[in-house]
């Protein structure tokens, strides 16, 4: 039951995503004119440490970006549709995991043009792209949460900025940590870092699953 | 007079480590010399702010069951007083940072995790602050401040408790670091620190019942115009 409504809740959002493309669009322009200003600035970026925290914020404000709309465009009418039909769980699981897809998608992208641009130092790639697609689940599931609050507020695209960030510092300082490790090519993986990061987005989304009944009814 | 003992236990307890505090013999210790009494003033705050904050959450999950909206005015007076304990943590342990670790530089700040911690605490309150001034009404405040409030202060712990322990840290008892408990809290600083963790938590609960009671007349006054 929650399976087939999740299944067709996705396919509603990427068929609205498809309608629009210039969303979708201007997201990815984000994305690429972001790295390209920083390269300006930058030039070429040689210590690991600085490539790795500069990407990800490029990628932090990327996604904060991306999914601020999530919720905001969808309109009291349409919610009200949606409450008629399906339950709240199932809004909130599709939203994460329609908005991991974008951010997959947006991380890749913006791997791929940073590297061209700034540099590539990466060594250990698996470690890397497992840690960037664990990044953009977390990212996701908060992130969407955060919206549907701020989505509930008057000024919303400040509150998306304030509320997520502090709450996102745990999940950030995890993936800085291991996406350094990664580009430093350790002889071995350090797993205690993977299982909190895990363990982050497992909290996250249970968390969401069970708060946002409470959300969603005006 | 029954039900008051605990406010009369709380002040004497605060006024005894504020003298014992500042007369009884300490360890000498190299680097942190007399100022390890700070140890009866800086510690008790953040022990006071979680308790304090738990106390914010606790209520915010019971206006979520109940919808009673006297649980959204203790759970929003719960986080102000929890703030306000973080606030005097932070400029306490400041003081204390620019005598020990920082002497050399005289910095207030220096790049550690619980110091990170404690910033990111008030980072989330006040963003919880901001976002129960953007929404006007009252019941509609009160659920979504109750989600964000659960919601962080799951994150909170996290940050606090868990990241702590995998990184190298200044304070006693992380990376390396023994803690105080283990060789130099001896028996005289026990006599101080328990009571006055103890007394500051009962001041919190004091000034937390006061602002919930000033709260109410408030939003009573305001009803009956």
């Amino acid at each position: 039951m929650l399976f087939t409504q999740i299944k067709y809740l996705i396919a509603k959002e990427i068929k609205l995503e498809l309608r629009n493309k210039y969303a979708l669009g201007g997201i990815l322009l984000y994305v690429v004119s972001t790295v390209f200003v920083s390269y300006l600035s930058f030039k070429n970026i040689i210590s690991p440490t600085v490539w790795n925290a500069l990407f990800w914020i490029i990628l932090l404000f990327a996604s904060i970006n991306a999914i601020a709309k999530s919720f905001i465009t969808d309109t009291k009418g349409k919610m009200l549709y949606l409450y008629t039909l399906v339950s709240p769980q199932a809004v909130i699981l599709s939203k994460i995991l329609y908005n991991s897809l974008l951010l997959t998608v947006l991380s890749a992208l913006c791997l791929l043009v940073y590297s061209i641009f700034i540099g590539n130092l990466i060594q250990d790639y698996p470690l890397f792209l497992l840690t960037l697609l664990l990044g953009s689940f977390g990212f996701s599931s908060l992130l969407t949460m955060v919206s549907a609050i701020a989505a509930k507020t008057s000024n919303n695209f400040t509150l998306m900025a304030i509320l997520s960030f502090p709450i996102m510092m745990p999940l950030l300082m995890v993936l800085i940590k291991l996406s350094k490790n990664a580009i430093d090519g350790l002889q071995k993986w350090d797993v205690s870092y993977l299982v909190v990061l895990l363990f982050l987005n497992v909290i996250i989304v249970s968390l969401s699953y069970l708060l946002f009944r409470y959300l969603w009814r005006e | 007079m029954k039900n008051n003992w605990w406010k009369i236990v709380s002040v004497v307890f605060v006024l005894y480590t504020i003298i014992a505090g500042f007369l009884l013999k300490v360890p000498a210790l190299a680097m942190v010399h007399e100022s390890i009494r700070n140890l009866y003033f800086h510690v008790p705050m953040w022990f006071t702010m979680i308790a304090i904050l738990f106390v914010s959450l606790w209520h915010s999950i019971k206006y979520l069951y109940k919808f009673d909206i006297k649980s959204d005015i203790v759970a929003s007076q719960a986080a102000s007083v929890g703030t306000l304990f973080g606030i005097l943590g932070i400029a306490t342990g400041s003081i204390w940072t620019r005598y020990t670790w920082g002497e050399s530089s005289g910095l207030w700040w220096v790049n550690d995790v619980k110091l990170n911690g404690a910033a990111i605490t008030l980072l989330i309150y006040f963003a919880y602050f901001i976002l129960r001034g953007s929404i006007d009404e009252e019941q509609k405040r009160a659920r979504i401040s109750a989600v964000y409030n659960i919601f962080a202060y799951v994150m909170l712990i996290v940050f606090l408790l868990i990241l702590p322990r995998m990184t190298d840290s200044l304070h006693p008892g992380n990376g390396g670091n023994p803690g105080f408990s283990k060789y130099d809290l001896d028996k005289y600083m026990r006599m101080v620190f328990y009571p006055a963790i103890i007394g500051w938590i009962l001041i919190a609960i004091w000034i937390l019942t006061l602002r919930v009671r000033t709260e109410k007349l408030k939003r009573k006054t305001l009803f009956d115009d």
